[in-house]
């Protein structure tokens, strides 16, 4: 048995024996098992050793070998616990500076944590009113159409509902819904416009919504059937009594069977009526219109699942799939999948198009859940480094608890104790903060503040109080494991000893951390902001400046324009049916010589007056003549460039007069002009014509050219008061309706600078403190130098030289990462990208570093200015 | 265990004790108790009875210097105490004068 001992057993085995037993038996008892070991090494090899020795310390985990669990008296735990908070107040008290940096950056960051966790809960709480909230399913389709990425809708068809009520089982009810009921309604000499929803009758037995009077049954199941919302009847009837009254709806009489309470801010689906969807069944039916029930007619259309007690949603969406699998036609490139949607993944869920309400991309939580736990990462990193830079003063309390008898496992609880006050004293000043922002965030955008009020509930207060507790475990866990290590002896005898500077590579790291982040926080918004303003003031190809875009809500566009032509400010009038460039779009498909060659092509309907009016470039051919009145022909169209190069219809000059066909009507090119951005600038330019369709206008496009802008929206209104008195006038420039397309990213920009900021001041904060300890422990060296001859200059450099080096190095990571994240990541599908140069990469990063800088010169000045025999005197 | 009695494992723990003087250590009782007893003996089983022994004042123990061998760890040795070695003398005293009232035909031609 004289082997070297060169094998050990495995450590954690050895540990686990060191944990559980007695201190008076472990010594004899891990000699015993070890020389058991080093004999097994030897007769059976290292693998069947290591085994024997786990197996041995499992089984000698035994009554009298285990340690018996202290039990103390509680009064004394109460005591214990009663000194711990005492020393972390005094401790609190006796260096309010770094405490009020702790606190302060602690709540800072808390306070974004606040708003994540009550922005979270308000969304969750959505639609949760609903009896069945859990077993409602909504059916969402998604598009295939060769050559192009599948599109996921929120809506589905008619067909798709009625297929589904008529033949899968295993479903207690479904509701169809058309969301196009925006009607006016006539009661009397009274005419209001109403939002609605047309229905099917089960309505009420899917949703719970509070039905005040009418039978719920069978509200919806006659047609011409109205339900209104307590504020509709309130508005039409000046009562909520309205059951059994008629309104009329352009020359149709409606019964209102019921009347139910307005749908809550929380719920996705609002309306202020609901209309029996077979009215539009009947009517569908007699004229005979084939596109109603049309297996891709599913852009309107909601379908909702009510499916009973541990129902099988699997099994639905099999037969979901075979009904689907019925409906596609073969002949046909377009193919639709039906997929359910749990009611609790509406709101908070992927991207879809057409939703129904409000809707909120998980994407979106997920990035400012991640950019919330930096900065709170930020802020516990305060907590650690100006904790650990501390050592020095707080060891000889720690030496001394441990000389009296604290345990590690204590002085550790001790300062996870002392962190968790703090956070929790921080997360009071944090709610404050957050009452504070509140309507700020709210006001980001419109439908926040109209579904969301980010009133935290009783169980979201458990949850801050958590995140009050988390933040303090994860600032205090380091420092906590710092000080319970501490050698009593050593500390006591001669502090210089402690190890303190093992960790100065450590508390470097963290302040570059922080600085980095601060300056990623910056670059992102001077490049963010960089390409929204770009977005803004891009040449499009075409006029916008003074343009001002009437909705002309239905009313026929020459009587309209007859008013307005009046004002001597409008000098110049068109129509058409949309606006481009602001994220809408319409599309149809395009044939030419081939009828098999098809492609999707954006138009747009105008008249004659659009395309000068808005100084389109005309390259070939001309533009559209004046309309003989009341002609309806629409066979004109002007095309751009690029979609002469699709059929291969030559030169510019040789497609004009060329015929193309559009959703199988003959049109022919009149004209050519050069290409224009229609799309958003995230989209690369495509085929666009313009087409004369004197039936599809929607707008009016008035070039303003006024002194006094509102004396002249006074009047334009005053002139739509004549012509429409009930919808009230919508009317926007054309930049502001560009600025609008570009709002949610504005929304971004703005949260993302409000992180920056939050992010720069704590981490200033954080160097704050780290300078003024480096200078009060470098006090006497600074005034030795200063007698010595140092000049105050050379004094300032050599306190802020390290903490500039960091700050380097901070932007040496940041600059390129970001830069990094921005092209190859955030802005890879822009299609047209603000150029990123010099100014947005180094001002941001420049503006962080000089905000650190002067963080640095308040405390190196003074320092550096102190009179050295008022230091050295105090000896 | 009640009273002073002692159990047959526990008497030749104690027995090997005694018979290994100052070197009465776990390891070395395992295996003396194995040499002369034949039978596997496990660590565990003679720890606790080591350990229950010393409870009841039979055996006291004193830690010993560090070794190489066993990891830097100290050895426990055993002694007999005064208590012990009177509760083996007794135990020895009810076997010998139970075996004195046995007829010898009873054991006649196993014992020579």
């Amino acid at each position: 048995m004289k082997e070297q001992p060169t094998y050990r057993p495995p450590r954690w085995a050895e540990r686990l024996l060191e944990w559980y037993c007695r201190p008076e038996l472990l010594e004899d008892l891990q000699g015993d098992l070890i020389e058991y070991f080093n004999r097994n090494v030897q007769e059976k090899g290292i693998r069947a050793a290591r085994l024997v020795f786990v197996v041995d310390v499992i089984k000698f985990f035994r009554p009298y070998t285990v340690k018996q669990p202290k039990i103390s008296h509680p009064m004394q735990n109460l005591t214990v616990l009663r000194n711990y908070f005492k020393s972390s107040f005094r401790n609190l008290g006796k260096n309010k500076l770094f405490s009020s940096i702790n606190i302060l950056g602690m709540a800072i960051s808390m306070s974004v944590g606040l708003l994540l966790i009550a922005f979270v809960a308000d969304l969750k709480h959505f639609d949760a009113f609903h009896a069945g909230y859990d077993r409602i399913y909504r059916v969402n389709n998604t598009w295939h159409s060769p050559g192009e990425e599948p599109g996921y809708f929120a809506s589905t068809s008619i067909l798709a509902g009625k297929r589904i009520r008529e033949s899968v089982p295993g479903i207690e009810a479904a509701v169809i819904i058309n969301r196009d009921f925006n009607r006016d309604l006539t009661v009397e000499d009274k005419k209001l416009p109403i939002r609605g929803l047309w229905a099917s009758d089960n309505f009420f037995r899917v949703f719970s919504f509070d039905l005040l009077s009418g039978n719920p049954e069978t509200v919806l199941r006659a047609p011409y059937s109205i339900v209104l919302t307590e504020t509709a009847a309130q508005k039409l009837f000046n009562s909520t009594e309205a059951t059994g009254r008629t309104v009329d709806i352009d020359t149709t009489r409606y019964t209102v069977t019921g009347v139910v309470r307005d749908p809550p801010r929380n719920s996705h689906i609002q309306f202020e009526m609901l209309g029996s969807i077979i009215t539009m069944d009947n009517r569908m039916q007699a004229s005979q219109d084939k596109h109603w029930l049309s297996w891709t007619n599913m852009w309107n259309n909601y379908v909702y699942l009510l499916l009973p007690q541990h129902g099988n949603p699997e099994a639905v969406e099999n037969q979901l799939q075979a009904i689907a699998g019925q409906e596609n036609n073969p002949a046909d490139k377009v193919s639709i999948e039906m997929h359910l949607q749990p009611l609790s993944k509406v709101v908070i869920g992927p991207s879809l198009s057409n939703e129904l309400g409000f809707h909120i991309q998980q994407f979106l939580i997920l990035v400012l859940t991640g950019l919330a736990f930096v900065v709170m990462i930020s802020a516990c990193f305060n907590y650690t480094n100006l904790s650990v830079a501390r050592a020095l003063r707080r060891s000889k309390e720690v030496g001394i608890r441990k000389v009296v008898g604290a345990s590690r496992g204590q002085v550790f609880l001790q300062f996870l104790v002392e962190s968790v006050l703090i956070a929790g004293l921080s997360v009071v000043l944090a709610y404050l903060m957050f009452i504070v922002i509140r309507p700020g965030f709210l006001s980001i955008d419109p439908h926040f503040s109209e579904h969301l009020t980010l009133r935290p509930a009783v169980q979201t207060y458990l949850y801050f109080v958590l995140l009050a507790a988390g933040v303090g475990i994860l600032a205090g866990i380091f420092p906590a494991i710092f000080f319970s290590r501490i050698d009593p002896v050593k500390v006591i005898k001669d502090i210089s000893q402690l190890k303190l500077f093992k960790h100065v590579n450590v508390r470097k790291v963290l302040i570059t951390f922080q600085f980095a982040l601060s300056i990623c926080f910056m670059i992102a918004v001077s490049i963010g902001y960089k390409q929204y303003s770009y977005s803004l003031n891009f040449d499009l190809g075409f006029n916008t400046k003074n343009i001002l875009n009437i909705n002309m809500q239905g009313n026929p566009p020459e009587l309209l324009k007859r008013e307005v032509s009046e004002l001597p400010e409008v000098t110049g009038i068109s129509a058409s049916m949309m606006i481009p460039s602001v994220g809408e779009t319409y599309s149809a498909t395009v044939k030419y010589q081939d009828p098999t060659d098809s492609t999707y092509i954006y138009f747009n309907n105008v008249d004659e007056n659009y395309i000068p009016l808005h100084d389109h470039e005309l390259i070939a051919g001309q533009n559209f003549r004046p309309a003989v009145s009341d002609s309806t022909d629409k066979s004109e169209i002007i095309v751009t460039e690029k979609t002469l190069q699709r059929f291969d219809l030559g030169s510019p000059l040789e497609a004009v007069g060329k015929e193309l066909s559009i959703e199988d009507e003959k049109v022919r090119i009149i004209g050519v002009i050069r290409d224009f951005h229609h799309g958003k600038l995230d989209e690369p330019i495509r085929y666009f014509a313009f087409r004369r369709n004197p039936g599809g206008l929607r707008y009016l496009n008035l070039q303003i050219a006024s002194a006094d802008m509102p004396v002249t929206m006074n009047r334009l209104q005053a002139a739509w008061k004549k012509i429409d008195p009930i919808h009230p006038f919508e009317a926007r420039f054309y930049d502001e309706e560009i600025e609008r397309a570009y709002a949610e990213f504005s929304a971004i920009i703005k949260i993302i600078g409000f992180l920056a900021f939050l992010a720069i001041s704590i981490a200033s904060l954080g160097l704050l403190g780290m300078v003024v300890f480096t200078t009060e422990t470098r006090l006497k060296e600074i005034s030795i130098r200063k007698v010595l001859g140092a000049t105050e200059g050379r004094l300032i450099f050599l306190l802020s030289r390290g903490f500039l080096y960091l700050l380097i190095a901070a932007g040496a990571v940041a600059i390129p990462l970001t830069w990094l994240l921005f092209d190859k990541i955030i802005f890879a599908d822009i299609a047209y990208r603000a150029p990123v140069g010099f100014f947005e990469l180094f001002a941001g990063a420049l503006s962080v570093i000089g905000i650190a800088l002067l963080a640095i010169s308040s405390q190196t000045i003074r320092v550096a200015r102190a009179n050295p025999a008022e230091t050295l005197g105090r000896e | 265990m009640k009273g002073t009695n002692l159990g047959e494992f526990e008497e030749l723990v104690m027995l090997t004790i005694a018979a290994l003087t100052t070197e009465a250590y776990s390891v070395a009782i395992c295996d003396t108790l194995e040499k002369h007893a034949g039978r596997k003996v496990r660590l565990g089983v003679v720890h606790a009875v080591l350990n229950r022994l010393e409870s009841k004042g039979y055996l006291k123990s004193t830690l010993g210097e560090p070794s190489n061998e066993r990891g830097g760890k100290r050895k426990r040795f055993y002694l007999l105490t005064n208590t012990g070695k009177s509760a083996l003398v007794r135990a020895r005293e009810v076997r010998e004068q139970l075996w004195n009232i046995i007829p010898d035909f009873v054991f006649k031609g196993l014992i020579g």
